[in-house]
């Protein structure tokens, strides 16, 4: 009896190693990430009913486990992430960041699993960037995103980086519920989606990109096809009850990027041309990245950034949504202390050309002693024109203060 | 008359060229001291080439005037380039929040060198702008022009003469940076005459006044020619800020190639 359990017990690992390449088991291991307290302030009372009222606090936690092998040439990551928002259901919320199993050989690498991957160069807005779906309950800047199913694999050659996707499994973007800011007077329905795909959320999407460095230029272009990953949000009334339902379309995308790094300036342009049943359009961003070493006499570093966005399908009216950016232009100053602390402050401000509407946000960061950082942002929006994206948000004007702890 | 007028003009002929001829010597003196420096420096760099590629675990300990103290924790791989300036990344472990940062840098003798950083909240590989020569190194006294390799084409040069340091008889060598982007106007290096190793380096900042003092301790050699310091130790005069530096793990000849350097390997780095 003994016998019999101890060699089941023998067995387990012996199966896991055989499952490993060259039958050696991880010989690194690594656990680190993050905790974090946030705590946010509005000014104002909402627009809309059941909005919360100026406080909303909430806790994440995001660790990583990293397993290696074979020098680092094999290696698997698994990145979990969890909030709990003190008010908004739809807030509190999981998702995996990153599942994924990465095998490096000389001029290849395959990378299978649940991933993030970035496209893009410019600060402001991230036209290019399409692989993952926007985590919209995160934040309002769009950059947190939810993870991807994902088998990519990347060619180094002479003439550049060729990466082959093959996507399956579509995320849905998540939104806020009716406690939260930052909505639209209507509710986005999380659930009744509609596809124009049969297959639903199922589509295989598909991506090739190839990126290259040629001297001071870094140029990065691709072609994507498959679900749209803006949904189009159409007001449906069921009882006495409206919401806005979401519709993913397929499209087909081309993507272009390149960033000119001449001395101390940095050039910037990206643009996109999108196709779908519905329209066809192209939207673009472009700008640049100024930095004076050792500003004001002293070891820091002042970076001041102007970026400029348009896109064809211009601004909203009664007839159609627009685009959020399309005769936009953003004002930046990045002051990097390069201090012990890494104090760090990013002031910007974006100005829609057409209409009445500002954005102006302050974040502020550094470090506490060894594993702690705070930061601090304020965000401020003003509109006036009710067809303008911002419109919802008006009186979402905050503060927010953030501890988040590394380990 | 005319023999007083004749012998004037001899004299002041010959004095003339006496004191041409004393401009020439000095001269013939600065270009010595310069090809001495150029010589020594040239043979410095001579003696620590061929090591094809190396790894190192280094360890950065900042202390400021009020002896606060921050950890840097970083691991770099470098490949040797003969034909242009090194290949190199370097990871970041330490302080925690930035974990898992890296950067990939091809530098060039003279020309600016390209860099990228990844950073791995977002994903994003950046191509930064690598002018940046002068300012500090993660908020520690080393900047980045401190840490990059030493290349001939770097410096002009101007041999001052001899010293004992650290009980070895070493050279003095002057460097004038020759990109305009240096923090420095010059540096004077203190190496030993026996195996060429930098002992000592002062660093004059922009306005000629000595700024910092950078001192190597506990040489080891490595595959029987290599040298490299356990430990380096950059005080700030001006600040009264200090940065030591430790280096473990140190490998050669580990099998690094041109592959091992590029967006992709910058994105897995560990």
């Amino acid at each position: 009896m003994n016998k019999i359990k101890s060699n089941f017990v023998l067995a387990i690992p012996l199966c896991l190693a055989s499952l490993l390449p060259q039958t050696t088991v991880a010989d690194e291991f690594e656990l680190s990430g993050r905790l974090g307290l946030e705590q946010r302030y509005f000014t104002e009372q909402g627009q809309f009913e059941h909005q919360l009222e100026h406080s909303q606090t909430s806790v994440f936690i995001e660790p990583e486990f990293y397993w290696g092998w074979n020098k680092g040439s094999d290696s698997l990551t698994f990145k979990p992430f969890y909030r709990q928002d003190s008010v908004d259901d739809e807030r509190s919320h999981g998702d995996i960041r990153e599942l994924s199993y990465i095998h490096a050989s000389d001029d290849w690498e395959l990378r299978a699993g649940i991933r993030r991957e970035f496209w893009g160069v410019t600060e402001f807005q991230h036209v290019v960037d399409v692989i993952n779906q926007t985590d919209g309950v995160e934040d309002t800047d769009g950059e947190d995103k939810l993870g991807q199913l994902m088998v990519n694999l990347s060619l180094v050659r002479d003439w550049g980086i060729i990466d082959m996707f093959l996507l399956p499994g579509f995320r849905t973007r998540p939104f806020v519920g009716e406690q939260s800011r930052f909505r639209s007077e209507l509710l986005v329905d999380n659930n009744n989606i509609s596809y124009q795909s049969s297959k639903e959320d199922n589509h295989l999407d598909v991506a090739l990109r190839w990126s290259q460095s040629l001297g001071v230029f870094d140029i990065g272009s691709y072609w994507f096809h498959g679900t749209n990953r803006d949904p189009i949000l159409t007001p449906v009334t069921e009882g006495n009850n409206t919401k806005l339902r979401q519709y993913y379309n397929q499209m087909d995308q081309f993507g272009f990027e390149v960033q000119a790094t001449v001395d101390d300036w940095l050039w910037k342009y990206e643009t996109i041309y999108r196709t779908t049943d519905i329209e066809d359009f192209w939207a673009m961003q472009a700008g640049f990245e100024y930095t004076y070493v050792g500003a004001f006499n002293s070891t820091a570093d002042l970076g001041l950034l102007i970026e400029y966005g348009w896109d064809s399908r211009g601004e909203g009216n009664e007839q159609s949504q627009g685009a959020n950016v399309q005769n936009d232009i953003f004002f930046g100053s990045r002051l990097a202390l390069n201090d012990m602390q890494s104090s760090e402050m990013l002031i910007g401000f974006g100005a829609d050309l057409d209409h009445n509407a500002f954005s102006f946000l302050i974040e502020a960061n550094r470090r506490l002693g060894e594993n702690f950082t705070v930061s601090l942002d304020v965000r401020l929006l003003q509109s006036n024109d009710a067809y303008d994206p911002l419109y919802s948000f008006k009186n979402d004007d905050h503060f927010q203060l953030a501890i988040e702890y590394y380990f | 008359m005319l023999k007083t007028k004749t012998m004037t003009s001899l004299v002041t002929a010959l004095a003339l060229s006496l004191s041409s001829y004393s401009v020439l010597a000095e001269s013939m003196q600065q270009e010595d001291s310069e090809k001495l420096g150029l010589k020594i420096s040239t043979q410095a760099k001579l003696r620590d080439t061929g090591w094809s590629d190396n790894t190192s675990d280094m360890t950065m300990l900042l202390r400021n005037k009020q002896g606060q103290e921050s950890i840097r924790e970083i691991k770099t791989k470098t490949l040797e380039l003969l034909d242009d300036g090194d290949k190199s990344l370097t990871i970041f472990n330490k302080p925690r929040d930035i974990k898992g940062t890296s950067f990939l840098s091809f530098s060039h003798p003279i020309a600016n060198d390209d860099q990228w950083l990844y950073l791995p909240s977002l994903k994003r590989v950046k191509r930064i702008s690598s002018r940046n020569k002068s300012g500090p190194f993660m908020g520690s006294e080393f900047s980045f022009e401190d840490l990059s390799s030493f290349e001939v084409e770097k410096y002009s040069y101007n041999y001052l003469g001899d010293d004992t340091i650290n009980g070895l008889d070493s050279f003095m060598v002057e460097q004038f940076p020759v990109d305009e982007n240096s923090g420095y106007t010059r540096r004077i290096v203190w190496l030993d005459k026996a195996e060429y190793r930098v002992q000592k380096i002062e660093f004059y900042d922009r306005k000629n006044s000595l700024l910092k003092t950078l001192s190597y301790s506990s040489y080891q050699q490595y595959l029987n020619k290599f040298w490299r310091a356990d430990s380096a130790l950059m005080v700030n005069h001006q600040s009264g800020k200090s940065t030591e530096l430790k280096w473990d793990n140190y490998a050669f000849k580990t099998g690094l190639v041109d592959g091992d350097f590029n967006r992709n390997t910058l994105k897995r780095a560990r």
